[in-house]
């Protein structure tokens, strides 16, 4: 299936990775790119030189074109964003913020720029400072989200730009895509439906709390601060809650997370940690490789859509 | 300036215009978050004709402070 965002980035199914952080690392990337979607690398708030490692490993391994996903609040960001330029990384998504400052050295590498953006504002702001195309992320997502759902979100963007649009937010089979298209996206961006595939390094406990999540599992922590995660429930988003709707204050809550996403998708803690995952999760229920995934997604999707 | 700014600001965040003083403080006081002040800047930049670059936007927190730079940008009251 062809789009603009297949044409632009040289991939074969207009299939993207997202960029999760502790778990979007070389071996992911790699598999999603080699299956012809393209794969991310999570920059998240990983030091640059740990960046560089995962893009020599995804270029040992595939020749196809991947990704990098800069989160601009890490405190690294500034020489995560050289690192992409001097190891000749191809695509560049960005979250967590505007990265208008990183733009011209970027677009100077001849690095395609894709800002995931939860506002039409932001996305019209993106387009006029040089982004080639630009991810509307609905609240469906797992992780830190905005407020639109995917289905309101996605054909607002795509109204208000000119450049591609890819959807991303509540999308984990071939439905999902067929529905993205018809918003007007041009191709999706999956998570959680990559957690579970076989080449993923995350603990087999968030594998498997993923496959057994059911479609009200999902909670919404630090709404109330201004910084809402989404994932999965469990003793610590229970806690959490009770405590939010108490009234306590950010600083008083910080503990109960710190760290616990590592704790999650390492150790495999699942009841004390962060288990960051999409509303989809209900509905992502077998393990399999990222060829599997994309290959039956596709099928389903080009069905629905008329292309076979 | 200043009543043409509290023209654009009551406009974007569906404030009372009255609410707004110099001195508001764009998120503690009239409790806008990062993606209204995204359609704020984009709403003055239109109006002023000026480029709001966001590394600039992160000092500015009051209705003042947007004030003091669009004049700094040569923006006539």
């Amino acid at each position: 299936m062809n789009t603009r965002i297949t044409e632009m980035l040289g991939i074969e199914y207009p299939i993207i990775q997202g960029g999760m952080a502790w778990v979007a690392e070389s071996h992911l990337a790699a598999a999603v790119s080699a299956a012809g979607g393209l794969g991310l690398i999570g920059g998240a708030n990983a030091p640059a030189e740990v960046i560089r490692n995962y893009i020599r490993e995804v270029k040992a391994v595939t020749d196809k074109p991947f990704g990098v996903n800069v989160m601009l609040m890490s405190p690294y960001a500034d020489e995560v964003a050289k690192v992409v330029v001097e190891e000749g990384v191809k695509v560049v998504t960005t979250g967590a913020g505007n990265p208008e400052k990183y733009m011209e050295m970027w677009k100077a590498a001849g690095i395609k720029v894709i800002p995931v953006v939860a506002s039409v504002a932001l996305a019209k702001r993106m387009e006029k400072y040089g982004a080639d195309a630009v991810v509307a992320e609905g609240t469906e997502s797992g992780g830190h989200i905005g407020e639109a759902t995917t289905m309101t979100l996605v054909p607002q963007v795509v109204d208000a730009v000119s450049i591609p649009v890819i959807a991303a937010g509540g999308i984990g089979d071939g439905r999902g895509i067929a529905a993205a298209f018809m918003l007007g996206a041009e191709a999706v961006q999956m998570g959680t439906r990559f957690l579970v595939a076989k080449e993923c390094i995350v603990h087999q406990n968030y594998k498997d709390r993923v496959l057994k999540a059911k479609d009200i599992d999902s909670a919404v922590t630090g709404r109330t601060h201004g910084h809402p995660v989404r994932c999965l429930r469990n003793q610590m988003t229970r806690e959490y809650v009770k405590l939010e709707n108490e009234g306590k204050s950010f600083e008083e809550l910080e503990y109960l997370t710190l760290g616990t996403l590592r704790n999650a998708v390492v150790d495999g803690d699942v009841t004390k940690g962060t288990v960051m995952a999409g509303q989809i999760a209900g509905m992502v229920n077998k393990e399999q490789t990222c060829q599997e995934m994309i290959d039956e997604m596709m099928e389903q999707a080009e069905k629905l859509l008329g292309h076979k | 300036m200043l009543e043409k700014m509290k023209e654009i600001i009551a406009d974007q965040l569906s404030v009372d215009e009255d609410s707004i003083i110099e001195a508001s403080s764009f998120k503690e006081d009239l409790g806008a978050d990062s993606l209204d002040l995204f359609e704020l800047v984009m709403a003055l930049e239109d109006e002023y004709s000026v480029e709001i670059p966001s590394e600039d936007l992160q000092n500015l927190l009051t209705v003042g402070e947007v004030m003091n730079y669009l004049k700094e940008k040569g923006v006539e009251a």
